[in-house]
C-alpha cells in the first residue's frame, strides 16, 4: 500500500513538472450555434499558429502550447461563461483566443476575463460596443469594429449606383450594432434606408419580415445576419417572393453555404468581409496547404490571434496575463522587424534576443485605439454563383 | 388596374404565405388537439415528433435521389412520405408502450403525463440531431413554382407579380385532404365514433365495450400520421432544421388554445388566426396603399401598425384575450 502511494505521488509530480513547461490556450468558439459553419476552419487556424509555435521549441524556453476547445455558442451568453469558467478553473489555460460573436465576448469580458484578469483576443467580434467596453487592457480584437464596416459597406453600396435600400438584421448585439453604424453612414453619404427590420434566428416563418420588407421597397435588401440561420431564411422568402433580387451581405453571411443555398440565384449581390491583398494572406493559404481551408471566413484573424497571444508571452517573458497584456500592442505594431505567417519562430527568437517586432500576420495587423484591428476589407461579388473578390479596401 | 396591382400586392405578401404556414400550424394543432381531447394531456413532444418523422422521409428521399427516382414536377419527398410515416409511428408506438402506458396504468394525473411527454422532448431532439445533426438539411427537387414572379409579370403585364410555389400549392392542398379524411372518419366511421365517445367519458365508453387499448393505438397512428405530414410539408416549404421544428411548438400550441384544445375544428381555425395575425398586424401597407388610395393621399411612411419585432407578441396577445373572454377557445374545447 505505501509503496502505491509513493508510485501516485511520484506519477503526480511528474504529471506536474511536464505541466510547467505547458502553455495552454483556451480556443471559445461556438462550434454549436448560429456560425457553426465557420469555426472549425477558425480553431484549425488559431491551432495551427500554436503548432507552428511549439515545433519552433523557442516560447519561453520550450515551451509547447496545448489548445483547449470550448464551444461558445455564439448567442447562448450562460453557455459560454459556463465554458470559460471550465477553460480557466479546470484546464487553468493562460490566455483566451475568442470568442467570436459580439454578444457572448462581451459577456465572457466582463464575467470571466475581468475576474480572472486573463488576456482575450477575440477574431471575429465586430460590435462597436466592445470599443468602450471596461477592459483593463486585456481584451484585444484582430477584427475590426463595425463601425468601420459599415462605412465601407456604403461605399460599396454608393460606387454600385446604389441609393435606396432595405435592413433587415439578426436580432443580436451584432445585427444591431452593424446596421446602426451601417444606417448612420448610409444615410450621411446621402443615400436612404427605407426600413430597418430585426428578424430572429431559427424562427419558424418570415413572411411578415418579408412583406414589410418587400412593401417599403428599395434597390437592395441589406441582410445583416447569420448564413445558417435566419439570414439564409430572409434571402430564401424575399428570391421566392420575387420581393429582392439583389442583396448585400455583410461579414456574417459569408460563407461556403451561401453558394451551396443559393447559387446564381443571388448573382449581382455584393458583400464585404474583413480582408486583406496583403501578401500574409497567401502566404497562410500556402502554409495550410489542404489539410482545410484557409480562405473561410476569419480564419486569418484566428491564426493571428493566437500568434499575438504567444508573441506578446514571450516579449513579456511570463505567461501570466497581467505580465503580458501591456505587450500586446507592442508586438502588433511598428517599430521592428516584419513578421509574417510561418515565421513565428523568427519572431520569437528576436523577442528572446531582446528585439522587437512588428507582426504584420495574415490580416495586415495593426491595432489602434481600444486594441482593435484598423481594418481592411475584402469587397466580393456573387458571380455565377460564385463569390469572387472584386478588390480590397 | 391600380387596384388589380394592389391585391396581387397583398396576395403575394400576405395571402399566400399566410394561408399556407396557417396549414402548416392547423395540422401541427390537430395533432396537439386530439391527444389533448383523447388522451387528455399536452403534448409537448409534439415538435420532434415532426422532426422525426421529417428526419425518415429526408432520409428516404435523398436515398430515392440517388437510385434515379422521382416523380416528375413533384418532390420526391411526396414518395418517401409513406415510409417516414411508418418510422413516426413505430417510434411513437415505441413511446407509448414503454413510457406513456406505464403512466396510464396508475391513471397519473395529466400534468405528469406533461412533464413525460417533456422528457420524452428531450429524447426525441437527442435522437434527430444524433441521426441527421443539427444543420439545415434540403431535400426540395423537382420543379419549384406553379407560377414565379417573373412568369406572372409577363402573362398579366401587371407591375407586381405573383409567385405560387409547388410546395405552398401542395401544402394547402395536401391539408384539405387530410382534414377533410380526418373529419370523414371521426363523423363516420364505427372506430372514429368510439374514439370521440372516449374523449367524452372514457367510463362510459369503457362500460359500453369500446376497447381503450385500440382507441390509445388508432390515436397514436393519426398522430404520427398528421405529425409527419406537417413536418414535411413545412420542411419542403422552408427548410428542415431540427432545433426549428422545436420552435414551432410555441406557435402549434397557441394555435390549439386559441380554437380550443381537444376541437378539431378549432385546431384549424386557431392555425389560421395565428398565422394570418403574425403577417398582417406587422405588415407595411405602403405598397397596397399607393395602388389604391387617390394622388394627394399617398403615404410616405410605412404604415405599418407594428414592427415585426412584435409579431410574437400579436399571436399571444390573441391568445391572451380569447382565453380572457372565451376560456375553451374560440371553439369550446375542454376547459384547461
Amino acid at each position: 500500500m505505501k509503496k502505491l502511494f509513493t508510485a501516485t505521488a511520484v506519477t503526480a509530480l511528474m504529471a506536474g513538472s511536464v505541466h510547467a513547461d505547458e502553455i495552454k490556450i483556451g480556443v471559445i468558439l461556438g462550434f454549436t450555434g448560429p456560425i457553426e459553419s465557420l469555426t472549425p476552419a477558425m480553431a484549425s487556424g488559431a491551432e495551427l499558429a500554436m503548432k507552428e509555435v511549439s515545433d519552433s521549441g523557442l516560447l519561453l524556453g520550450g515551451s509547447t502550447v496545448v489548445p483547449v476547445r470550448a464551444d461558445g455558442t455564439c448567442v447562448d451568453s450562460g453557455a459560454a461563461v459556463a465554458a470559460a469558467e471550465r477553460l480557466i478553473t479546470a484546464d487553468k489555460i493562460d490566455g483566451i483566443m475568442g470568442s467570436d460573436c459580439s454578444g457572448v465576448t462581451g459577456t465572457i469580458l466582463s464575467n470571466v476575463a475581468l475576474a480572472n484578469e486573463m488576456v482575450m483576443i477575440s477574431p471575429s467580434a465586430t460590435s462597436p460596443g466592445l470599443s468602450v467596453a471596461e477592459d483593463n487592457g486585456l481584451f484585444f480584437r484582430t477584427a475590426p469594429s463595425d463601425a468601420r464596416q459599415g462605412e465601407v459597406m456604403t461605399n460599396v453600396l454608393m460606387e454600385e449606383g446604389v441609393k435606396e435600400v432595405a435592413l433587415t438584421y439578426t436580432n443580436n448585439d451584432y445585427g444591431k450594432g452593424l446596421a446602426d453604424s451601417f444606417q448612420a453612414a448610409f444615410e450621411a453619404a446621402g443615400g436612404s434606408v427605407t426600413i430597418s427590420a430585426a428578424h430572429e434566428d431559427g424562427k419558424a416563418d418570415y413572411s411578415a419580415e418579408i412583406g414589410a420588407l418587400a412593401s417599403a421597397g428599395g434597390d437592395r435588401l441589406v441582410v445583416a445576419g447569420y448564413v445558417d440561420q435566419g439570414g439564409s431564411g430572409i434571402v430564401r422568402a424575399a428570391l421566392d417572393a420575387g420581393a429582392f433580387e439583389t442583396f448585400h451581405f455583410p461579414d456574417g453571411m459569408i460563407g461556403a453555404r451561401l453558394e451551396e443555398n443559393f447559387g446564381n440565384e443571388i448573382d449581382g449581390s455584393t458583400g464585404q468581409i474583413p480582408g486583406t491583398d496583403s501578401e500574409g494572406a497567401a502566404m497562410l493559404t500556402k502554409l495550410v496547404g489542404d489539410s482545410f481551408d484557409a480562405t473561410s471566413s476569419f480564419v486569418p484573424e484566428s491564426y493571428d490571434a493566437a500568434a499575438l497571444i504567444l508573441l506578446a508571452m514571450q516579449a513579456a517573458g511570463s505567461k501570466a496575463s497581467s505580465d503580458y497584456k501591456s505587450k500586446v500592442m507592442d508586438v502588433a505594431n511598428q517599430p521592428g522587424t516584419v513578421i509574417f505567417p510561418g515565421e513565428l519562430a523568427k519572431g520569437l527568437q528576436i523577442l528572446k534576443d531582446g528585439g522587437e517586432i512588428d507582426y504584420v500576420g495574415a490580416t495586415a495587423v495593426e491595432l489602434i485605439g481600444p486594441g482593435e484591428s484598423a481594418g481592411s476589407y475584402r469587397q466580393i461579388k456573387i458571380d455565377n454563383g460564385k463569390i469572387t473578390t472584386v478588390q480590397y479596401r | 388596374m391600380d387596384l388589380l396591382n394592389a391585391l396581387v400586392a397583398l396576395s403575394n405578401f400576405v395571402l399566400i404565405p399566410a394561408i399556407a404556414y396557417g396549414s402548416q400550424l392547423a395540422l401541427g394543432a390537430l395533432g396537439v388537439t386530439l391527444i389533448y381531447g383523447i388522451l387528455r394531456f399536452s403534448n409537448f413532444a409534439h415538435g420532434d415528433t415532426m422532426a422525426f418523422g421529417t428526419m425518415v422521409t429526408v432520409l428516404f428521399t435523398w436515398w430515392f435521389q440517388s437510385k434515379g427516382i422521382t416523380i416528375g414536377p413533384l418532390p420526391t419527398a411526396l414518395l418517401a412520405l409513406p415510409f417516414g410515416i411508418m418510422g413516426c409511428i413505430i417510434l411513437i408506438l415505441a413511446t407509448d408502450r414503454i413510457i406513456y402506458r406505464f403512466y396510464r396504468v396508475q391513471k397519473a394525473k395529466p400534468v405528469i403525463f406533461v412533464i413525460v411527454s417533456l422528457g420524452v422532448m428531450f429524447i426525441m431532439n437527442g435522437i434527430v440531431r444524433f441521426v441527421i445533426g443539427p444543420n439545415d438539411q434540403r431535400f426540395l427537387d423537382g420543379e419549384r413554382f406553379i407560377i414565379s414572379v417573373r412568369n406572372f409579370k409577363a402573362l398579366t403585364g401587371l407591375q407586381e407579380g405573383l409567385a405560387i410555389k409547388t410546395t405552398q400549392g401542395l401544402t394547402v392542398i395536401t391539408a384539405i385532404i387530410v382534414v377533410g379524411v380526418l373529419f370523414y372518419f371521426l363523423n363516420h366511421t364505427r372506430t372514429g365514433k368510439s374514439m370521440r365517445a372516449y374523449s367524452d367519458n372514457e367510463d362510459l365508453a369503457l362500460l359500453s365495450g369500446i376497447n381503450p387499448d385500440k382507441v390509445v393505438i388508432i390515436t397514436w397512428l393519426i398522430v404520427a400520421t398528421l405529425a409527419t405530414i406537417a413536418g414535411v410539408l413545412y420542411g419542403l416549404d422552408k427548410s428542415f432544421k431540427p432545433f426549428t421544428y422545436f420552435q414551432l411548438l410555441l406557435p402549434i400550441f397557441a394555435a390549439a388554445i386559441v380554437g380550443g384544445l381537444g376541437n378539431p375544428i378549432g385546431a384549424i381555425a386557431g392555425g389560421f388566426t395565428i398565422a394570418f395575425s403574425e403577417v398582417t398586424i406587422t405588415y407595411a401597407w405602403k405598397k397596397v396603399a399607393i395602388y389604391v388610395l387617390p394622388e394627394g393621399l399617398k403615404p410616405d411612411g410605412l404604415v405599418q401598425l407594428l414592427s415585426t419585432d412584435y409579431k410574437f407578441a400579436v399571436s399571444f396577445a390573441i391568445l391572451l384575450i380569447v382565453l380572457l373572454f372565451k376560456p375553451t377557445g374560440l371553439f369550446s374545447g375542454k376547459s384547461v
